[in-house]
């Protein structure tokens, strides 16, 4: 789950880490106010969207005066927001942050993440701040400087002292910096997050560190030992289709193709999605049903299936393991009477009970057409999405 | 014995007595595996499904003479269920919870390397569909019938994804020696290497089918392992070809977030150290009759 740049700040704040002072405006005339409790002569209004790259979209603007500060404010409100990371749907602004500005004399990158070879939190840090990390890696490898920590001791000073050291700051920034990078470690470890991002942060030409932008996420899977960071959540940011799925306790990733997928498992997910595109489809979305595949959790992936436009033809794969085929056929037929699919439906049922299930199917009187393998499934999908594509555009 | 797991291992249930831990536990039985008790913290002295409950895990080994136990705590529970097991001198350890914070899971990990290697307790999952040798004993969730006794190993994250290469292979009649699943979390008690290492030692297997997705790099250390040490035919698939990056794929660890985490990245990588590629999920069954066709007559 990722949250907004200012809340990610007030968090890193309380761990003695300087943020720049700012706050938070819902419309113009709060952001000019904002510019009058903060103070000095120049601010910087910056779009609170979940993504990265707001500067280049439009999404972050230097004001010195409170036209300039409204101005911006309108143009930026109820905006849709789209970089290379929100996908062409973009992210809608409804919050702005407004923060004094800062006179920047040398940027550098800071992130925590959890290293999976490692299998513990590593620190990413680099003088080569401002840039994306995947762009420092490629450009300037040499000035990555990485440490990982012990879960058993957490992070110790010296590992600290050894980055900021690494990063050539004066000796007078040593101390400070110390104390940033334990700070996010901190917030990192005491929060349950998967991904800090400082970036940049930097040093003021007066002489101190300065997070200037923050980025975190956190494990999902630890959410229910968090409430505070729950709280965080901001529904706007998410994909209405993954939000309503979220909402029913199932697991799904929209993406932009037109045949929509229920499928039980994470991995037969995937290797569906594959076959699609194999056989010259384009899946819709990405659906784990999840093991009990029972007649309720069918007819809301449905609904959430549905729920896409831009879907023209349903995939449904299931794999009885635990449960019968004869089942999970019943419950797709009660689905369909249900929620009413006005699409293409092609299912394909295997393991227990397999020729019972495919029995029903077939008996229902339902237009459901049935595949044994799942080549076979992929293909009469695409088949059945070419030919709804066909007589749409003739009608 | 093939490997992990046969029909004298004798194996505990920890969440015995709940809803999920019941209902395994007794398809476990009925498949053949030898279930000596269950641990419920608090019910300990009752009898559940004909078995012996014990509070502690230490109390179960210590009656039952245990050496494997399956795991179906809740999430917040769960890591400490492991450490309790790693404790107790549990030799197999396979959990199926999925939910598990990774910051526990860091835990876990760090809190079993304690104990010397010959004496390290061996975690499969969590998040898996565990361990089933076809024909002796089942530690997991998956449907036993669907995989007929033989000699290929299947080591994968995904429970289902793994039910549809069993399947295929059955529907050829190529039996499997072991199938592990090993997980869909980001940090997992047993890689993709440590399995293939164990296979490669395993007399009753003659090949591995390797079933892999996008997100981490563990498909690529074993394909390096496997260029360097394997002599038995390794075989792989990687789920997610169609996953765009950065998006999380429903297990927790499914996500392209570095460089050759990609499914065509790996796949590059696993062609490169001469692994045999799967190209579509349809394809398990075909792929491995004809790897085994071919090693038979080079043999």
């Amino acid at each position: 789950m990722d949250i907004h740049e200012y809340q990610a700040k007030e968090l890193l704040a309380r761990h003695g880490v300087h943020v720049p002072r700012g706050g938070l405006a819902y419309s113009p005339e709060q952001a000019t106010y904002r510019a009058r409790e903060i103070g000095g002569s120049k601010w910087v209004l910056k779009a609170q969207v979940h993504s990265g790259a707001r500067g280049k979209a439009g999404g972050i603007k230097l004001c010195s005066n409170d036209e300039e500060i409204s101005n911006a404010a309108e143009a930026m409100l109820g905006r849709k927001l789209v970089t290379h990371q929100t996908g062409p749907r973009g992210k809608l602004i409804s919050r702005l942050y407004l923060e004094e500005a800062v006179d920047i004399a040398q940027e550098l990158y800071l992130g925590f993440v959890l290293d999976r070879k490692e299998e513990r939190v590593m620190i990413v840090a680099s003088a080569a701040g401002g840039m994306e990390i995947e762009d420092i890696s490629e450009k300037k490898p040499d000035s990555i400087i990485r440490a990982t920590v012990d879960p058993g001791v957490g992070m110790q000073g010296f590992q600290a002292r050894e980055i900021a050291f690494g990063l050539g700051l004066e000796s007078n920034l040593i101390g400070k910096a110390t104390e940033t990078i334990l700070g996010c470690y901190q917030v990192f470890r005491d929060y349950d997050a998967s991904m800090l991002e400082i970036n940049p942060l930097v040093v003021t030409r007066d002489g101190s560190l300065v997070a200037l932008d923050a980025k975190m996420s956190f494990d999902e899977n630890a959410l229910f030992r968090r409430p505070e960071i729950s709280e965080l959540r901001d529904k706007s940011q998410e994909d209405p289709r993954e939000t309503f799925a979220s909402d029913r306790g199932l697991s799904y990733v929209g993406l932009d193709g037109n045949i929509g997928c229920i499928i039980n498992g994470a991995g037969l997910a995937m290797a569906t999605m594959d076959m699609i595109k194999i056989a010259g489809g384009e899946p819709a979305n990405f659906l784990d049903i999840g093991g009990g595949a029972s007649p309720e959790r069918v007819a809301k992936s449905f609904r959430a299936v549905l729920g896409d436009k831009n879907v023209e033809t349903i995939l449904v794969n299931i794999f009885a393991g635990i449960n019968r085929c004869d089942w999970v056929a019943e419950g797709v037929i009660k689905a369909i009477r249900e929620v009413g699919v006005d699409v293409p439906l092609v299912v394909r049922l295997s393991g227990t009970k397999v020729e019972e299930g495919r029995k029903i199917l077939a008996d229902s009187g339902e237009k459901v057409i049935v595949a044994d393998t799942l080549a076979e499934a992929a293909e009469k999908a695409v088949a059945a999405w070419r030919e709804a594509a066909k007589n749409k555009k003739a009608a | 014995m093939a490997i992990l797991l046969n029909r004298s291992t004798r194996v505990i249930v920890q969440g015995f007595t709940g809803k999920i831990g019941s209902f395994h536990a007794d398809d476990m039985k009925r498949y053949g595996t030898k279930l000596v008790g269950g641990v419920t913290p608090g019910k300990g002295g009752q009898t559940h499904l004909g078995l012996p409950v014990f509070n502690t895990v230490k109390g179960a080994v210590r009656e039952t003479r245990a050496e494997a136990s399956i795991v179906f705590v809740p999430p917040p529970f769960a890591a400490d269920s492991i450490m309790e097991a790693a404790d107790a001198g549990i030799k197999l350890c396979v959990c199926i919870t999925d939910g598990i914070p990774s910051q526990d899971m860091m835990q876990v990990k760090r809190y079993m390397r304690r104990y010397r290697f010959e004496d390290r307790m061996r975690l499969v999952g969590p998040n898996c569909a565990g361990v089933i040798t076809p024909g002796q004993a089942l530690m997991g969730i998956m449907p036993g019938s669907i995989y007929l006794p033989g000699r290929v190993g299947i080591v994968g994250r995904s429970g289902t994804l793994g039910y549809e290469a069993a399947s295929q292979m059955k529907a050829l009649g190529i039996g499997v020696s072991t199938s592990v699943g090993i997980g869909g979390d980001p940090i997992n008690g047993s890689s993709f290497k440590d399995i293939l290492q164990l296979f490669e030692r395993d007399e009753d297997t003659d090949a591995v089918v390797m079933i892999g997705e996008i997100g981490g790099p563990q498909e690529a250390e074993a394909a390096i392992w496997a260029r360097d040490n394997m002599r038995k035919p390794l075989i792989a698939y990687i789920a997610g070809l169609s996953a765009p990056k950065g998006r999380r794929m429903g297990h927790a660890g499914a996500i392209i977030s570095a460089f050759g985490e990609s499914a065509q990245e790996k796949v590059e990588i696993l062609k490169e150290a001469g692994v045999i590629i799967v190209p579509t999920p349809a394809s398990f069954g075909e792929v491995v009759a004809d790897t085994l066709a071919r090693t038979k007559k080079a043999a």
